[in-house]
């Protein structure tokens, strides 16, 4: 079961990555003119894909539900894999609301992304802590990631609308901070390339060191160490010699592995910039030609107005239910919770600009990219390195 | 202030844009543009009109949103800078704040404690920028939801011809059946399930309009949320306390009013098996180690019944036996106790045989109970041993003299006298663990160690909260009002008839592409043109 329970995630996977061309397929259709037959063939297909992929997925939801006897939540493989479940609904969902083929191009790559990021952290199906013996678990986790998935639909519809209007023919600031984006994206792949990569060479490293409590002990990494952690010793005769030491309260392996990562993802995407010739950004503009900016913007909007109440329901009142159950209080100032708040406030914000203060078009869509660096944030740094009560932690 | 008589007799307060009836522009340099501002009906909001006194002033400033933003936006980035390092709440307590900083992060971690970063979330410019919020949100609500309620109550289904020409949606159609038309493009509207008010031959159809209340409900939500927290600090309110029993032990429940006891009958600390536990964990607990499968602490509450003078043992009766656990507390009267801790063999008792210590024959035993020792232990047959001195948790202070540093048997000591038929004035000897001191020179006998118990003991937060519904209350009302803002939005069509044309003006407070569509499939087929967005150029 443990195993088909894999594979229906690897299947949602494909799935998923080949419904991508169809939506493509769709875009061009539409070219000739509207409503023609052919074009709502390959939107359909592709929409038809995407939803196997995402009953594959449930699949893989279920069944590592039945298998560990506890909702697959608890860590930060299940948690990310079950937010990138969320961003294929989501996306279904608007898709049903708006019908644009477009979406689908760069929501479900977003998607796979975060799914292909989530596989790189430990995936055996671990016991729960008392702390997360509670419905409260299923309810609030589940809430939160649908909640951060709609959000999340802004801001891939709101990259649409920067990758539209955002004039290439000049360098300006906007071409560079959309080009930045385009490397966070280059650097996910290059974060995963790498962890694979030494992970299938089986690359072990161990180091002696001294930690913060000045007290001995050791690291094992799983990539070449850059970094060494505070006055490291080899173990093992012969293992790579780090480059640079750092002091006792970084930790040495994770900031090897963003290093790394970042490291991978610019020789990507200077890679691709050497092969194409333009920028990511003007590459992917004619992708664009035929949406209209508005109903994009709408799309980013109504996202916004339709994930915001389900995230402060299952980020901010679940959340606190449960916090006053667990944890004698429901409300601690422990980072995650921190850093839900700023989210909500940051989408407050985004709204009250909005409505008041009539942000639309891009300004408004780069609001949409802030706040899902927020979410990104929250998820990935917040765990990794802030880790307070919450901590998912892992490696 | 002089109030303003439309043209077509409505009286609008001083400051209205459009008049609230019949839409005509009441203030022209206010209605400029080709397309009306629509975002409060052009209703007089105090602060659009008012700008003279103090009250104005300060009245104006928290009605803005801009303001408001700033204040949400700072309040943010506030927060964030709490999150570099762990507030002081959460660091250990081996010294303090000052040290533990700058030890644990150099230059930095001094600097952070400086500034009180490290208490940032209670600090008073952190509860300044929320209270400004909350004023700020009074303010703004009022000074729109009284104009904006006004304004929808009091429109007219026949507006002004330029009210209508600036509607962001419209157009103009040449029709012949005017009549049957309208009939047709009505029971559409039904359809979509408008509710359509009729004059003078011309429609206004409109729904959702109590989706406009939902900034203002969920804006009460919050409100009564932060009243909640203000009330946080009013005594008695809010109980935050710990208290620590040991197995076997009832203690008085602090902050009860000396009502409730609480009887331990055990703790239990479980961790997962690999082999016994769901097989699928093996990998995953191997890897942890060790990973915790359940906190439990068995008790016992008691209510005192009667009243007891102080000293007398209290009457204690059963109110409840239950197993708390993390996530599942026990409550009662508003109360309620936590697993929060726990401390595994904490010693209980030590044992001792006095002996002889030329022929280390046991010649009597003692057991002490190091939480309530006696004073002296008659081994009978003459022999006996008083307890001089106890110190449960020694150590030798500065001057070299035993003290003991808390009165949790950590690291017990004793100064025994051991009195026995043929020493009847006693021999006193010092007795820790693992070392013996005989002060007054070689003594014949001896206090041999003979074991020791251990108990766990649990620590169990005590809280009450009775602020709790207010959060509530304001919480769920939060969501009532964003679900209202957020899942409904009010749209309006006017249609009107104009000799033989029609015009058809439309409105919503967001998505104009539903609108559009909609508009598409209530005037499908009925000869009338789908009026034009003016705001797209294209
Ligand atoms: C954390 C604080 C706040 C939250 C969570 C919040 C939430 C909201 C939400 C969800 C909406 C509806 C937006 C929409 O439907 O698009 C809204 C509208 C609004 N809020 Fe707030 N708000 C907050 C603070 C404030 C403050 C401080 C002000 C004062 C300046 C303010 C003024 C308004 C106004 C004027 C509207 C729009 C009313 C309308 O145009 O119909 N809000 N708020």
């Amino acid at each position: 079961m443990a195993n088909l329970s894999s594979n229906l995630l690897l299947v949602a996977f494909i799935l998923y990555l080949v419904a991508i061309p169809f939506f493509g397929g769709a875009i061009r259709q539409k070219k000739g003119l509207q409503k023609e037959k052919s074009f709502e063939k390959w939107a359909k297909i592709g929409i038809t894909i995407t939803i196997l992929g995402f009953l594959s997925q449930l699949g893989f939801f279920i069944t590592r539900w039945i298998v560990g006897g506890h909702a697959p939540l608890s860590n930060m493989f299940e948690y990310t894999a079950f937010f990138g479940m969320c961003l294929v609904l989501a996306f279904i969902l608007i898709y049903f609301l708006y019908k644009t083929s477009v979406l689908g191009l760069f929501v479900l790559p977003i998607a796979l992304l975060v799914i292909a990021y989530a596989s790189m952290f430990p995936r055996e199906i671990s016991p729960l802590i008392p702390a997360l013996q509670s419905y409260w678990l299923q309810i609030h986790v589940s809430t939160v990631a649908l909640g951060e998935a709609i959000l999340a639909v802004s801001f891939g519809s709101g990259l649409i609308y920067l990758v539209k209007a955002i004039d290439q023919s000049k360098r300006s600031k906007s071409t560079t901070w959309l080009e930045v984006i385009m490397y966070s994206f280059v650097a996910i792949i290059g974060f995963v390339v790498i962890t694979s990569g030494f992970a299938i060479s089986d690359y072990k490293a161990t180091y002696n060191y001294i930690d913060k409590n000045d007290a001995a002990a050791t690291m094992e990494y799983s990539m070449p160490a850059l970094f060494g952690p505070h006055e490291w010793e080899i173990v093992n005769k012969g293992d790579f010699e780090p480059l640079l030491e750092v002091p006792a309260i970084i930790n040495a392996k994770k900031l090897n592995t963003v290093i790394w990562s970042l490291g991978a993802g610019l020789i990507l995407y200077i890679l691709i910039r050497l092969i194409i010739r333009k920028r990511i950004g003007a590459l992917l503009q004619p992708l664009t030609k035929n949406i209209n900016l508005d109903l994009v913007d709408e799309i980013s909007y109504r996202s916004v107005l339709i994930g915001f109440p389900v995230f402060t329901l299952g980020g901010l009142v679940f959340a606190m239910i449960w916090a006053q159950i667990a944890w004698t209080r429901f409300w601690g100032w422990d980072p995650k919770e921190v850093w839900a708040l700023i989210t909500w406030l940051f989408y407050a914000a985004f709204l009250h600009l909005r409505l008041a203060k009539g942000w639309h078009g891009e300004k408004s869509a780069w609001l949409a990219v802030l706040g899902f660096a927020i979410i990104m944030f929250n998820l990935i740094a917040v765990n990794l390195v802030l880790a307070g009560l919450h901590s998912y932690a892992g490696s | 202030m002089k109030e303003v008589k439309c043209e077509c007799g409505h009286v609008n307060p001083h400051g209205t844009v459009l008049c609230e009836s019949c839409g005509i522009t009441l203030i022209e340099e206010k209605a400029q543009g080709k397309l009306h501002d629509m975002r409060y009906e052009g209703s007089a909001r105090r602060s659009q009109t008012y700008n003279k006194t103090i009250i104005d002033k300060i009245w104006n400033f928290f009605s803005s949103v801009k303001v408001g933003v700033w204040l949400i936006v700072v309040t943010l980035i506030a927060s964030a800078l709490g999150t570099i390092l762990p507030q002081e709440m959460y660091i250990p307590t081996i010294m303090t704040p000052a040290e533990y900083y700058e030890d644990q992060y150099g230059w930095f971690g001094k600097l952070y404690y400086q500034l009180g970063f490290h208490n940032l979330y209670s600090s008073w410019w952190y509860l300044v920028f929320i209270a400004s919020i909350g004023v700020s949100l009074v303010i703004c609500s009022i000074d729109r939801v009284v104009p904006l309620y006004r304004a929808l109550k009091t429109q007219r289904v026949t507006r002004h011809d330029s009210f209508l020409k600036r509607q962001r949606l419209f157009g103009i159609t040449h029709a012949e059946n005017i009549d049957e038309t309208f009939e047709k493009v009505k029971g559409n509207l039904r359809a979509k399930r408008y509710s359509i008010r009729e004059e003078d031959g011309n429609i206004l159809a409109e729904k959702g309009r109590f989706s406009r209340w939902g900034p203002y409900v969920n804006h009460c939500g919050l409100i009564i949320f932060l009243i909640g927290g203000m009330l946080r600090f009013v005594p008695g309110m809010y109980i935050d306390d710990i208290v620590w029993i040991r197995e076997g032990e009832t203690k008085l429940i602090p902050e009860t009013d000396g009502q409730y006891y609480l009887e331990n009958k055990g703790f239990t600390l479980e961790v997962y098996d690999k082999d016994k536990d769901n097989q699928a964990f093996s990998e995953a607990i191997e890897n942890a180690g060790m990973v915790a499968k359940n906190y439990q602490s068995d008790v016992i509450l008691y209510k005192k019944i009667g009243d007891s003078v102080a000293g007398e043992e209290a009457k204690l009766e059963k109110v409840k036996e239950y197993d708390i656990r993390v996530n599942e507390p026990l409550k009662f009267e508003g109360f309620a106790l936590y697993q929060t801790e726990y401390k595994l063999d904490e010693l209980s008792s030590m044992s001792f045989n006095l002996v002889n210590k030329s022929e280390n024959e046991p010649l009597g035993n003692l057991k002490i109970d190091l939480n309530e020792p006696e004073t002296k232990y008659d081994l009978g047959n003459g022999y006996s041993v008083e307890i001089m001195s106890y110190f449960p948790d020694f150590e030798f202070n500065d001057d070299g003299e035993p003290r003991t540093k808390s009165r949790v048997p950590n690291n017990p000591a004793f100064v025994f006298k051991m009195l026995t038929p043929d020493k009847p004035d006693g021999e006193i000897s010092f007795v820790a663990i693992q070392q013996t001191v005989e002060p007054f020179g070689d003594n014949e006998y001896q206090m041999k160690f003979a074991g020791i118990e251990t108990k766990d003991v649990s620590g169990l937060t005590v809280r009450k909260d009775l602020t709790l519904w207010l959060f509530a209350v304001g919480g769920f009302i939060f969501m009532v009002g964003v679900a209202q803002g957020a899942y409904w939005n009010h749209r309006r069509i006017w249609i009107r008839r104009k000799d033989n044309e029609i015009w058809v003006s439309g409105h919503t407070n967001k998505n104009w592409h539903g609108l559009k569509r909609e508009i598409g499939m209530i005037l499908d087929g009925s000869g009338i043109h789908e009026p034009e967005d003016q705001l797209q150029d294209e």
